[in-house]
């Protein structure tokens, strides 16, 4: 299993063809208190980069981003009933979705976590 | 090449303890603000209404209104208030000596230019000086404008370079006792002047922007930090910031200015019609004063309410009100998550027929037309010293 990352903070483990998706604890620590999250349905396609899902703190929403083309296999029902999941484990329990990836050739696009750490470095 | 320009912010005397302590700063009304320390908004919200928050809002505009002589009881309290009442609706010269008043600025539309406070000393040998509090973001026009009033009669003396500090929540009596003790005795809406201070000459006023019990307390600049520091010494005390201090307001049903309250807003549209004192209501003296008193006999188009969204998405300032049926009724002007009802909530405007509390009504959220009421406000009960 393969961590990659965004420079919009979110995180794609990927097993054969699926990739868990959530925010990294860099974005969950600068967010504060999640208090709402809003994920797409199973079933539907995303495409790289366009919006995704909603994860709302005390002050302000904000989108999450696909990391890749796919199609959502599943939501994590945890975190739309504990929102506070996201803050308490943001790497593993506070998981957003599960995507069938279309093409696994747009993970080489990502960061990995050496490049991602040197990136967060900079913001 | 860049048209913006880079003016510094502004920074209050608490400035380096916000640094020390490492709130996230941002600005707000031109100065360079704590919007929350290292727990976190929610748990500084929570903190306050269970222990005592402590806010620094040096950043708001305390200002001092005085006549040349001060002294001479009634007569200089009647004179000063004159000048000021050209601007507000409410009866300042009424004012028992030590009360506030919350008011608002009036334009000639009758609408709001900003929310204020304005206190009459207690002690009668101060009479002839108003105490006057106006928000940050349009202090400097509201200090020409109320200099203008006063023009030849009074002097305006902005304060704005001392620290206010509010300590805010039940506990907040107990830990200010240990301190000034002559504080204890105010209730809400009272302000006393203590002279020779461990802190130099202190304004104390019982009053707040949370819902709960607390002071905001006037202190010389020079020694904000240290009074700050004492503060937090205490146990029952946590440094709060900006976002806190927003959801507390919000949930206290209480206007910030700029988002619920603007100059197209008159005190009736915006739920405020206790601001509008009946001595001023049957003179018709203050500015849009006809317009307001037909409001107040005919009603107006819209009105501010409180919106409870009936799931858990929070629907924030510019989100569209609609009936059930998907007409446009209104709009939410402040909304966000409330802590203490653990749920969101929001203030806005929608049109009259739509403002009895229960009335069903849609939020178009990100596309979608969300379920919520209108609610009375405040979300959570005041607990003000009376």
């Amino acid at each position: 299993m393969t961590t990659y990352y965004t420079n919009e903070h979110e995180w794609i483990s990927v097993e054969g063809d699926v990739g868990t998706v959530g925010i990294t604890k860099f974005a969950a620590e600068k967010l504060g208190d999640v208090v709402f999250v809003e994920l797409p349905d199973a079933g539907k396609q995303v495409k790289k980069d366009a919006d995704m899902a909603v994860v709302e703190s005390v002050k302000a929403a904000s989108d999450v981003y696909a990391p890749v083309n796919g199609e959502i296999v599943e939501g994590n029902a945890a975190i739309v009933d504990e929102p506070a999941k996201v803050n308490e484990d943001p790497e593993g329990a506070g998981w957003f979705v599960k995507i069938k990836l279309a093409d696994k050739g747009q993970l080489t696009g990502l960061m990995d976590k050496a490049a991602y750490d040197a990136f967060c470095a900079t913001q | 090449m860049s048209e913006s320009s880079n003016t510094p912010l502004k920074t209050t005397p608490l400035h380096g303890l916000h640094t020390r302590l490492g709130a996230r700063m941002a600005e707000f009304g031109g100065y360079d603000m704590p919007i929350q320390y290292a727990d976190g908004i929610m748990a500084e919200h929570n903190w306050t209404r269970t222990n005592a928050g402590l806010f620094d809002v040096s950043h708001m505009g305390p200002s001092f209104l005085l006549l040349p002589e001060l002294g001479g009881c009634d007569e200089a309290h009647r004179k000063v208030s004159a000048l000021v009442e050209k601007l507000v609706p409410s009866d300042i010269a009424g004012l028992a000596p030590g009360k506030v008043q919350l008011t608002v600025l009036l334009n000639e539309n009758g609408g709001i230019i900003d929310d204020l406070m304005i206190g009459r000393p207690a002690d009668p040998t101060r009479a002839g000086m108003l105490y006057i509090v106006v928000n940050a973001g349009t202090k400097e026009n509201d200090f020409a404008l109320i200099a203008k009033a006063a023009e030849g009669q009074a002097e305006l003396r902005p304060a704005d370079d001392r620290a206010l500090i509010a300590l805010q929540g039940p506990k907040a009596e107990e830990v200010i006792a240990g301190i000034f003790p002559e504080a204890v005795g105010l209730t809400f809406m009272n302000f006393v002047r203590l002279e020779d201070t461990d802190y130099g000459r202190v304004l104390i006023t019982r009053c707040g922007y949370t819902g709960e019990d607390g002071f905001e307390m006037l202190i010389p600049a020079e020694h904000g930090e240290a009074f700050a520091n004492r503060l937090l010494e205490d146990h029952r005390v946590q440094p709060s910031g900006l976002g806190a201090r927003d959801s507390l307001r919000l949930e206290a049903g209480l206007c910030l200015y700029g988002h619920d309250l603007d100059t197209t807003k008159t005190p009736v549209a915006a739920s405020l019609n206790w601001m509008i004192s009946k001595t001023r209501r049957e003179r018709g003296d203050f500015p849009g004063a006809q317009r307001i008193l037909t409001e107040l006999k005919d009603g107006v188009p819209s009105k501010r309410v409180g919106i409870k969204p009936l799931g858990r998405a929070p629907a924030r300032e510019g989100t569209e009100v609609h009936n059930v049926n998907g007409e446009v009724i209104g709009v939410i002007t402040s909304g966000g998550f409330g802590p203490t009802v653990n749920g969101p909530v929001a203030q806005g405007y929608v049109d009259t027929s739509y403002a009895k509390a229960g009335t069903p009504v849609k939020l178009l959220v990100r596309g979608k037309a969300l379920d919520a009421e209108i609610a009375s406000l405040p979300f959570v009960q005041a607990r003000y010293k009376r």
